[in-house]
């Protein structure tokens, strides 16, 4: 079992995908000035949400919609209402955040991230592993119930803040939060994707399929750049506790989605997306929600162990190893 | 050429309040500002750049308005309830402008 993990592990390290958020995170660390421009990343990023989610909606027509999709649709919504829970007592033992740190992080932890999605549905392509394709409308709807729970968590266990300053900055939250960008597009691919079919993708394959992993690569490139960026700046913040903790959640979290991968009865490739989505954290939607509701958490602590701790943990050894508990599982 | 007092106020807000902020000024009777990228800067929480941020939950941006001193009290109060608890400066400078009757 451990050799195969590492075996996997090594055979994932040694991927252009991670070879190159390597380089971007040591050209991050080494101040070279090697930079991504802003315009040219959010384009890299439309690439990848709409090719996997019109790829997951192609798949969803060929082998049709079954109760497993609005069990796992409903298992999705549970996990990210109950990881920050999990995450946040962790950290409350762990480390020495405030209330409103902790649960701010703690929301981060139950939310996704779909970077870390498309690098393992990536790794299972790779492994001739197939998965079911609705694995992407669940990323979706893990999204936003996180931010809920480390809301209610605050409200719980915090005095900070006056209710009512929180109340009036959260109004539309939840519409900004729904309506993403990425959530829209991530979604309506998916739908496009299911509505055309195989003769949908047929016409755009060769724009979708073919330079897919190199888009990624550039894309982690400049992942490894933030990521780089954000820890030397926030290398000060991080003790041992949380760091810790940025490696152990996402053990626990992918154990949380394992059970219910195999209460629901997914294949082999679905059960490593949902222990990935369930192990991710999110570094795009929840930063901005936090930015708008809880304005008095750190930023610099969220974000850097989501992007700069548990993102490479996840894509250098936590997907192998997740592929490797579920392969054994499911023999 | 006929000059008039007016009071320029800028503030540079989270990016993820801007929608916020300019409802705010919009309430205060305020229609016309102008908002600006910010490219980075240097405050209490350290150094910033907007290269790469992953989101826009890092980045600012500046939202500058130009208007009779008269409406300066409503729209400060308005824009404050939105800029109270989040990082952010708020300046008003004295200004003049040509055709005063557009502001």
């Amino acid at each position: 079992m451990v050799e195969t993990v590492l075996g996997l592990a090594a055979q994932n390290l040694v991927s252009p995908i991670i070879l190159f958020f390597a380089l971007g995170l040591v050209a991050a660390l080494v101040r070279s000035d090697l930079s991504v421009p802003e315009a040219a990343a959010k384009t890299l990023s439309i690439y990848l949400l709409f090719a996997i989610g019109f790829k997951g909606g192609v798949s969803v027509s060929a082998h049709g919609i079954d109760g497993t999709l609005i069990l796992s649709l409903i298992a999705g919504t549970i996990l990210s209402f109950a990881l920050p829970f999990l995450a946040f007592a962790l950290l409350r033992v762990m480390t020495r955040l405030s209330v409103v740190d902790a649960a701010a992080v703690a929301g981060h932890y139950g939310s996704i991230s779909i970077v870390t999605f498309v690098a393992a549905t990536s790794v299972l392509e790779s492994q001739g592993i197939t998965s079911e394709g609705y694995l992407v409308a669940v990323a979706a709807v893990m999204e936003a119930p996180a931010i809920l729970s480390a809301l209610w968590i605050v409200a719980k266990y915090s005095g900070n803040g006056s209710a009512k300053a929180r109340e009036k900055d959260t109004q539309g939250l939840w519409r900004e939060i729904l309506l993403n960008g990425s959530i829209v597009l991530l979604v309506g691919s998916f739908l496009i994707g299911f509505l055309t079919g195989k003769d949908g993708l047929k016409e755009i394959e060769s724009f979708i399929v073919s330079p897919f992993k190199g888009v990624l690569c550039l894309f982690l490139l400049d992942m490894g750049l933030v990521a780089g960026r954000g820890l030397r700046a926030s290398a000060h913040q991080m003790r041992p506790g949380l760091i810790s903790f940025g490696i152990l959640m996402p053990v626990l979290g992918s154990a949380a989605g394992l059970a219910a991968a195999s209460l629901i009865g997914l294949s082999t490739g679905g059960t490593v997306l949902l222990m990935t989505l369930s192990a991710s954290a999110s570094y795009i939607a929840v930063p901005a929600a936090m930015r708008v509701a809880l304005p008095e958490a750190n930023p610099s602590i969220y974000l850097t162990m989501s992007l700069g701790i548990t993102f490479p943990f996840n894509l250098t050894l936590g997907i192998p190893f997740y592929l490797s508990i579920a392969q054994a599982v499911g023999d | 050429m006929e000059m008039n007092p007016a009071k320029r106020v800028e503030i540079i807000i989270e990016a993820p309040m801007e929608s916020r902020l300019t409802d705010a000024i919009e309430r205060a009777g305020v229609t016309g500002y102008t908002i600006l990228p910010v490219l980075g800067g240097s405050g209490r929480s350290g150094r910033w750049s907007r290269e790469g941020q992953v989101s826009r939950a890092g980045g600012m941006v500046a939202i500058t308005c130009i208007i009779r001193p008269e409406r300066l009290d409503e729209l400060l109060e308005s824009a404050f309830e939105v800029v109270e608890r989040h990082i952010g400066v708020v300046s008003v400078t004295d200004c003049q402008v040509l055709r005063a009757e557009r502001f």
